[in-house]
C-alpha cells in the first residue's frame, strides 16, 4: 500500500449559527489520496466539497472550525501546523488552483511577478534561474509568447488564459498534491475542454496527484481515476471513475447521473424531488431519506454507514444492492411534432442585423449609421407555432441580443422580424401594442435578479395579470394560486419574498411570472445555465409540461448543447453573430456538420468514462466578428483559403429544413468529418 | 444555486415590522445604541424644553453677568446675565427644525432628480452632471453667506436655501444608486412587459434606491446641522435673542480667557447631537448593508 | 491614454468656465447689485448713479461677464469698492496664506491619516481599531468651529503655550506666522485626517475580504508580505482620488477655521467682504476657491488615471 500523500480521517467541520446551535457543513469525512492519483469530488452546490478541499490545506472560511477528526498531509495534521509550516506547504507541495482565476490575481500586480513570487516562495533559485523558471511554467502550461505575457496584467488576459496562468502559478511549486476548485466554471465550452486536457497531460507528465472539486460530471468523468460523491456534507459512494459512472451503487448518484441531459437523445431527463437539507437538518436517519426512491423505515431511523460493496466501492446506504434493480423513470413525454408546418409560423427573422455600438454625435447630426461590423448579421429565421428552436452558441455568439430584439428591447439594424405574419416587432417595446406584449413573454438566466427582491411572490405574478388583464383582488389571487400550482409551488409560497426560496423556485416563479400573461412565445435566455443539474432537469420537465398543455412555442437559448438537445425540435448554431448551420436537432448533432458545429460537439464532455472529446480547433477566442467572409474562418480548422476570409458562405442544404453555412462541398465534408471520427 | 431553508414561515413583512427589524439591528451595536440615545434625548428636550425651561431665554439682568455655575443657575450666566441652562436646552429647537425640514426637502429633490437622471441617460444626463459638478465646485459656506446677507436669514430663507444646495450631492448618489439598480434583470424584464416608465419607477426602482436615500438622509442631516450651526456661528444664522448653539459659542470666544464655562454647555450639546446622528446613520447602514465610508463627503 | 488626459484637462478647463458663470449668474440675480449692497442706506438718487457709472454697472450683463472672465484669466479682479485697491494684491496676500495652512496640514494629515486607516483595518474590532475609530469619528463629526474652539481653550486659555488669535499682518513675511499657524493647522489637520483615516480603513477592510487576498494566502505568501505586496496595493488605490476629494472639500472649513482665530486668509477675508457686500471681492475669492477645487478634483483624476493598471492599459 503506497502511503498516502493526504489521509482524511473523520472530518467534521461546523459552525455556530446565532441560535448558539452547533450546524456540521461536513461530517465523518474518510478519504485518501496517493501518489499520482486523481479523484474527483462531486456534488450540487451547498455539500461541502469546495470547504473540504480547502480544508485539506488547513483552510476554513471565517465562522467555520473543526468539529471532530484531522486532515493529514504527509502524516502532520494541518490544522496542528503552526502559521510558518503552513505557508511552507501551501503553494509548495500542496496547491490550489482556484475557481475563479480573474477574480484571484492580484490585479495590481503583472503576472510575471505573481508567479515568480510563487517560485521564490517555495524554490531556492537564483533570480536569473527564477525568470527562466517563469517562462518555462508559462510554457508547459501551453500559454503562447511567454516572455510577452510577463509584463501583462491579470485583466489583460481571457478567461482561459487567466486559467492557465492560475495552473502555472500552482505548478511554481513543484507541487505533490493539486486541489482544483471548479477550476473550469464559467469558462466556454471549448475552452474548458482544452483546459481539462492540459490538466490531464500535466497529471501524467509530474505525476501530481490531483483532487478535483466539481459539480459538473462530465469535467470529472474526464479527468478522475476516482470518484467520491457528496450530498448533504457527506459521502455517499466513493470508487474507481468507471464503476461510479455506469452502474452508481448509491441512489442519490444514479438519479443525479440520470438528471444529466444527454447529446444522443433527445429526452428530457428525468429529476430527483425536493432539495437536500439545510445543514443540521438531516435528522438522525439518512440525509437523502425524503428524496429516495426506495426508501424505507430503517433509512429514517438509523443513519447509514460507508460499506465497502464487491467492486472496490465505499456505498452510504442501507439497500444498495436494490439500486440497479431499481426501475428507470419515465421520461416526460415531448410533445407531438409531427405536425409542424412551416406556413404556419409565428415568428419571422429575415436578414437581421443588430449593432450594439451607438451613433456617436457626428454620425447624428448627419443621421447615417455607424460604419462598424453589425455584431449580429444576417439572422433568417422561421419559427413555427408550437415548435422549440434552440439558439446555440458560445459567449460572442450574439445569441442573447437576438432574443433581446424579439422583446424589443433592441431595434434591429436592419432587416424585419414579423410577428404571426402580421405585425413588425421591429417596433421597440414602448411603440408596441398591449396584445403584442403579452404574447411575447422572456425568461431570464439569473433568478437571483430577475425577480425583485422587495417584492413578494403575490406582487411578481400580479405585475402581469394586471397589466395585461387587469385582474384585481379575489380574481387575482385565484390566478396566481393557480400559477403556482401549474408550477408546482403551494399556495403558500405566496406571501414569500425571493430571499426565502431556493434557486430552483425562484426560477419556477420566474416561468409562473411569464406563463401569467397566456403568451404564445416564450424566450429562454439560458433559464437553466445557473441552476444546479438535479435542479435543472426538474425546470425543463416543467417547461415541457407546460408547452404540452398550451401549444406554447420556445425560442430556447443555450450555450449546453446537452440541454438543447433534449428540449429543442430545431437547432440553429451561432457564432460571432452570424447563422452557421441550421435544421432539425437530430440532422444537426450529426455529421455533415458545419466545422463549428463539429468543434461544439467535439467539445462537450459527457459524464461517460469512454467518451474522449475532440480538440479540433485551437483554444484561441474570437473578440468580434470579421468584416467580411465566413465568421469562423480565422479559428476553422477545415479553413480551405482565401475564398473563407473574403466571401460570405453560401447556405447548403443537406436535407429537409437542414442547412449549413460553408464553402467547403457538403461530400468532402462528409468525407473529412467521416475520417476524422473514425480515426479517433 | 444557494440551497435555503425553505422551512422559513415567510410572513409578509408589513412596513412597520421592518422599521422594528432596522431599529433592533442598529440598537445591537453599541456605537448604534448610543447613537439612537441621543439622538432621541435631543427631539425629546427640544420638544418638551420650553415646558421645563428655568428661566425666560431672554431675560436679562445687569447685575449677574457671567457668573459661575451656581445652584440658582446650573450652569452659570452669560455676558448678557442669561441663564445658560435655558438658553443652552432651548438652543437646538431652531437648528433641528430647520435642518429637518431641509433634509427631508434635500432627500425628496435630490432623489427624484437623481433616479430621473439615472433612467434618462446620455448625452442630456451627462450634460447636466457636469453642471452638477460644476454647482459641487462652490464652497457651500460661500453660497449660503451670499444668499443669507442678500436675502435675509430666518427658517423662512434657510430651510429652501438648505434643501436646495444639500440636495444636488443627493442627486449625484441617486443616480450613481439608480444606475446599479437598472443594470439589473428584473428592471429589464419590467421594461420587457411593457409596464410604463412612471410604474418601473414607482415600483421597481425606488424600493430599491430607497435604502441608499436612507442613509444619505441621515447622513446630511448632520451635515446640515454643521451649516446651520457654522452660519449661526458667523452671525449669519439665527436672529438673535433666539438661542443657539452656534451663536453662543461664537459669543463665548471673547471671553474664553475669563469665563470658559460659557462656551462648555453649547459646545456639549452640539457635538453629542451631531456625534448622535453619525453613529446612528453608520448603524443605520450597517443595518441596512450598505458600504458607505468610501465616498467622499460631499 | 493621453487621449484621456487630454480630454480629462479639457473637461476640467470646462468646468471651471461654468462655476465661474455660475457665480456670475448667482450674483446678478441677487436683489440689488454692488452699488446698492455697497451704500446700503443711502444707494438713492445720485449717490447711486455716481456709483453705478464708475464701476459701468449699466452695461449689459454680457459685456461685464466677458471683461470680468478675461481680467480674472490675467489675475485682475477689479478693484474693490470698500478698499478702493485692486483686488488682486489683496488676493495675493492672503492666497499665499491659506495656500501655506491647507499645503502644511495636508502634508501632515495625509499619511498620518493613510496610517492610521492601514493600523485601524489591519487590527480590526481589536484595541488599537477601537481607539483610533472612535477618536475619528469624534473629530469629523464635531464641527470645525467648534473643535478650533476646543483647541484655543486648552492650548491658549488654560495652558497659555499659543496664541488663540492671529493678530500679525496679512502680508507680513512667512515666519512671522509660525507660531500662529500651528493651532489652525491642528485644527484642519485634524479633520482632514480624520475622514481620510475612515476611507482607507474601509478601502483595506473590503480588498481584505477579497478573493486574491485569499489565494495569495493559499499560496503561502507571509501575512506582512501579503499586506505591502497585494493588500496596500489595491486599498490605496481607489482611496486616491477620495483624498483629493476631501482635501477640496475642506477648503469650506478651512473658511470656519481662518475666521475663528482670524487668521488672515481666503476665507476670512471672503467673510469679511461679504459683511461690507463687496460683492467684487467677494466674487473674485469664489472664482479661485472654485479653480482650487477644481484643480484638486483634476489632480486627483490624472493620478488614478496613472496608477490604475486597468486604466493604464486601456485601448482608448
Amino acid at each position: 500500500m503506497r502511503e498516502s500523500l493526504v489521509q482524511v480521517n473523520n472530518l467534521g467541520i461546523g459552525f455556530t449559527s446565532r441560535a448558539k446551535v452547533t450546524l456540521p457543513i461536513l461530517r465523518n469525512i474518510d478519504l485518501a489520496i496517493g501518489e499520482g492519483e486523481t479523484i474527483g469530488l462531486v456534488g450540487e452546490s451547498g455539500c461541502g466539497k469546495s470547504t473540504l478541499a480547502l480544508a485539506m490545506m488547513g483552510y476554513l472560511k471565517s465562522g467555520l472550525r473543526v468539529l471532530e477528526g484531522d486532515s493529514l498531509f504527509r502524516g502532520r495534521n494541518v490544522f496542528d501546523m503552526d502559521k510558518r509550516a503552513l505557508e511552507d506547504i501551501r503553494g509548495g507541495e500542496l496547491a490550489l488552483i482556484p475557481q475563479n482565476a480573474g477574480q484571484s490575481l492580484t490585479p495590481t500586480s503583472r503576472i510575471g511577478r505573481q508567479i515568480n513570487e510563487s517560485v521564490k516562495l517555495h524554490t531556492r533559485l537564483a533570480k536569473e534561474q527564477r525568470r527562466e523558471r517563469v517562462i518555462e511554467l508559462l510554457s508547459q502550461v501551453r500559454l503562447p509568447q511567454p516572455q510577452e505575457l510577463l509584463n501583462r496584467y491579470p485583466h489583460e488576459l481571457s478567461g482561459g488564459q487567466q486559467q492557465r496562468v492560475a495552473i502555472a502559478m500552482a505548478l511554481a511549486g513543484e507541487p505533490d498534491v493539486l486541489l482544483l476548485d471548479e477550476p473550469t466554471t464559467g469558462l466556454d465550452v471549448t475552452t474548458q475542454a482544452h483546459i481539462l486536457e492540459l490538466l490531464r497531460d500535466l497529471a501524467t507528465e509530474t505525476g501530481t496527484a490531483m483532487v478535483y472539486v466539481s459539480h459538473d460530471l462530465g469535467a470529472i468523468a474526464r479527468v478522475s481515476d476516482r470518484i467520491a460523491v457528496m450530498y448533504a456534507g457527506e459521502f455517499v459512494l466513493e470508487g474507481p471513475a468507471h464503476q461510479v459512472l455506469k452502474w452508481p451503487a448509491h441512489p442519490y448518484a444514479r438519479g443525479l447521473l440520470l438528471s444529466i441531459p444527454r447529446l444522443k437523445e433527445a429526452v428530457v431527463p428525468t429529476s430527483m424531488p425536493g432539495l437536500p437539507p439545510p445543514p443540521g437538518g438531516a435528522g438522525q436517519g439518512c440525509a437523502f431519506a425524503d428524496r429516495c426512491p426506495m426508501t424505507e423505515q430503517l433509512c429514517r431511523d438509523k443513519r447509514p454507514a460507508l460499506e465497502p460493496t464487491a467492486m472496490q466501492e465505499l456505498v452510504c446506504c442501507h439497500f444498495h444492492e436494490r439500486v440497479d434493480q431499481l426501475p428507470l423513470p419515465e421520461s416526460p413525454k415531448r410533445p407531438d411534432r409531427s405536425n409542424l408546418d412551416e406556413l404556419n409560423n409565428i415568428l419571422r427573422l429575415e436578414n437581421v442585423a443588430i449593432n450594439y455600438a451607438k451613433p456617436s454625435i457626428v454620425d447624428q447630426i448627419l443621421n447615417r449609421q455607424p460604419d462598424v461590423t453589425p455584431t449580429v448579421d444576417k439572422i433568417d429565421l422561421t419559427i413555427c407555432r408550437g415548435e422549440t428552436i434552440g439558439l446555440v452558441g458560445e459567449s460572442g455568439s450574439g445569441k442573447s441580443t437576438i432574443l433581446r430584439a424579439i422583446a424589443g428591447l433592441l431595434p434591429p439594424q436592419s432587416g424585419t422580424i414579423t410577428y404571426d405574419k402580421a405585425e413588425s416587432l421591429n417596433t421597440p417595446v414602448g411603440e408596441r401594442g398591449k396584445d403584442l406584449l403579452r404574447s411575447v413573454q422572456l425568461i431570464f438566466q439569473n433568478p437571483d435578479a430577475s425577480l425583485n427582491p422587495r417584492h413578494t411572490v403575490a406582487e411578481l405574478l400580479a405585475q402581469p395579470l394586471k397589466l395585461y388583464f387587469g385582474l384585481g383582488g379575489d380574481e387575482l389571487r385565484e390566478r396566481s394560486v393557480t400559477l403556482l400550482e401549474r408550477v408546482r409551488l403551494r399556495a403558500d409560497y405566496l406571501e414569500r419574498l425571493p430571499s426565502q426560496l431556493s434557486g430552483g423556485e425562484k426560477q419556477r416563479v420566474a416561468v409562473a411570472r411569464a406563463f401569467a400573461a397566456e403568451p404564445e412565445l416564450v424566450l429562454c435566455d439560458e433559464v437553466t445555465s445557473a441552476l444546479d443539474v438535479s435542479v435543472q432537469a426538474a425546470v425543463l420537465h416543467l417547461l415541457t409540461q407546460l408547452q404540452v398543455d398550451h401549444g406554447t412555442t420556445y425560442v430556447f437559448v443555450s450555450h449546453d448543447l446537452a440541454v438543447v438537445r433534449a428540449l429543442a425540435d430545431r437547432v440553429a448554431v451561432l457564432y460571432q453573430g452570424r447563422l452557421c448551420e441550421m435544421g432539425p436537432s437530430e440532422n444537426v448533432y450529426r455529421s455533415p456538420s458545419h466545422p463549428y458545429t463539429e468543434v461544439l460537439l467535439g467539445a462537450v464532455l459527457e459524464p461517460d468514462p469512454d467518451a474522449e472529446p475532440v480538440l479540433a480547433a485551437e483554444d484561441a477566442v474570437d473578440l468580434f466578428p470579421p468584416a467580411k467572409g465566413c465568421p469562423f474562418y480565422r479559428r476553422c480548422p477545415r479553413h480551405i483559403g482565401d475564398i473563407c476570409d473574403n466571401e460570405t458562405p453560401p447556405w447548403q442544404p443537406t436535407g429537409p429544413g437542414h442547412a449549413i453555412r460553408c464553402h467547403i462541398p457538403l461530400g468532402e465534408l462528409l468525407n473529412m468529418q467521416y475520417q476524422s471520427a473514425t480515426t479517433n | 444555486m444557494a440551497t435555503t431553508n425553505n422551512t422559513d414561515s415567510g410572513k409578509r413583512k408589513t412596513a412597520f415590522s421592518t422599521l422594528q427589524t432596522v431599529l433592533s439591528a442598529m440598537a445591537s451595536r453599541p456605537s448604534g445604541l448610543v447613537g439612537l440615545i441621543l439622538v432621541a434625548f435631543h427631539i425629546a428636550l427640544a420638544i418638551v424644553s420650553p415646558a421645563i425651561a428655568p428661566y425666560d431665554f431672554r431675560e436679562l439682568s445687569a447685575q449677574i453677568i457671567l457668573n459661575e455655575p451656581s445652584s440658582e443657575h446650573w450652569f452659570g450666566t452669560d455676558n448678557l446675565g442669561r441663564d445658560i441652562f435655558t438658553r443652552t436646552m432651548l438652543g437646538g429647537r431652531q437648528a433641528l427644525l430647520v435642518t429637518t425640514i431641509s433634509t427631508i426637502l434635500a432627500i425628496i429633490w435630490g432623489g427624484l432628480l437623481g433616479v430621473l437622471f439615472g433612467l434618462v441617460g446620455g448625452r442630456l444626463d451627462e450634460f447636466l452632471m457636469r453642471l452638477v459638478d460644476a454647482f459641487l465646485c462652490l464652497p457651500w459656506i460661500l453660497v449660503l453667506l451670499l444668499i443669507v446677507v442678500t436675502v435675509g436669514s430666518g427658517p423662512v430663507v434657510l430651510i429652501p436655501t438648505l434643501g436646495f444646495f444639500y440636495g444636488i450631492p443627493v442627486i449625484r448618489m441617486a443616480r450613481a444608486a439608480t444606475h446599479d439598480v437598472v443594470a439589473l434583470d428584473f428592471v429589464t424584464a419590467a421594461r420587457a412587459r411593457g409596464e410604463t416608465r412612471s410604474t418601473i419607477v414607482r415600483r421597481e426602482l425606488l424600493p430599491n434606491v430607497l435604502d441608499v436615500l436612507l442613509v444619505e438622509g441621515a447622513m446630511r442631516w448632520s451635515w446640515m446641522l454643521l451649516a446651520f450651526s457654522s452660519l449661526s456661528f458667523l452671525g449669519f444664522g439665527v436672529t438673535p435673542p433666539t438661542p443657539d448653539w452656534g451663536l453662543m459659542i461664537s459669543d463665548a470666544r471673547s471671553f474664553m480667557s475669563i469665563a470658559p464655562w460659557v462656551a462648555l454647555p453649547p459646545v456639549i450639546a452640539l457635538s453629542s447631537l451631531i456625534i448622535g446622528i453619525n453613529l446612528s446613520a453608520d448603524a443605520l447602514a450597517k443595518a441596512l448593508g450598505i458600504d458607505r465610508a468610501q465616498k467622499a463627503p460631499v | 491614454m493621453v487621449k484621456l488626459i487630454a480630454r480629462r484637462l479639457a473637461l476640467g478647463v470646462l468646468t471651471i468656465v461654468l462655476v465661474s458663470g455660475i457665480i456670475f449668474v448667482g450674483v446678478e440675480v441677487l436683489p440689488g447689485d454692488s452699488c446698492t449692497a455697497y451704500l446700503g442706506r443711502f444707494a438713492q438718487g445720485k449717490r447711486l448713479e455716481n456709483c453705478r457709472r464708475d464701476f459701468g454697472l449699466e452695461r449689459p450683463a454680457l459685456t461685464r461677464y466677458s471683461e470680468w472672465a478675461l481680467g480674472a484669466v490675467q489675475g485682475d479682479f477689479g478693484v474693490s469698492m470698500k478698499r478702493k485697491t485692486p483686488i488682486s494684491k489683496t488676493v495675493g496676500t492672503r492666497f499665499r496664506n491659506t495656500v501655506i495652512l491647507g499645503v502644511t496640514a495636508s502634508i501632515i494629515g495625509v499619511p498620518l491619516a493613510i496610517l492610521l486607516g492601514i493600523i485601524a483595518a489591519l487590527w480590526r474590532d481589536h484595541l488599537p481599531d477601537l481607539w483610533v475609530s472612535t477618536t475619528a469619528i469624534f473629530a469629523m463629526t464635531i464641527p470645525e468651529f467648534v473643535s478650533s474652539t476646543i483647541l484655543i481653550l486648552i492650548f491658549s486659555v488654560w495652558l497659555r503655550w499659543l496664541p488663540g488669535i492671529v493678530i500679525t499682518q496679512p502680508d507680513a513675511p512667512l515666519f512671522e506666522f509660525l507660531s500662529d499657524i500651528i493651532l489652525p493647522i491642528i485644527a484642519l489637520a485634524l479633520v482632514m485626517t480624520a475622514h481620510i483615516l475612515r476611507m482607507v480603513r474601509t478601502s483595506v477592510i473590503n480588498v481584505m475580504a477579497s478573493d486574491y487576498v485569499q489565494m495569495a494566502q493559499l499560496k503561502g505568501v507571509p501575512y506582512w508580505q501579503m499586506v505591502f505586496k497585494h493588500v496596500l496595493p489595491n486599498a490605496l488605490l481607489p482611496t486616491i482620488n477620495l483624498v483629493a476629494l476631501t482635501i477640496a472639500w475642506l477648503l469650506g472649513g478651512t473658511i470656519v477655521i481662518e475666521v475663528v482665530f482670524n487668521y488672515p486668509g481666503l476665507g476670512r477675508l471672503m467673510v469679511q467682504a461679504i459683511s461690507f457686500r463687496d460683492l467684487a471681492t467677494v466674487q473674485a475669492v469664489a472664482l479661485i476657491l472654485s479653480t482650487l477645487y477644481v484643480g484638486l478634483n483634476l489632480f486627483a483624476d490624472l493620478l488614478t488615471l496613472l496608477a490604475n493598471p486597468r486604466l493604464r492599459t486601456m485601448r482608448t
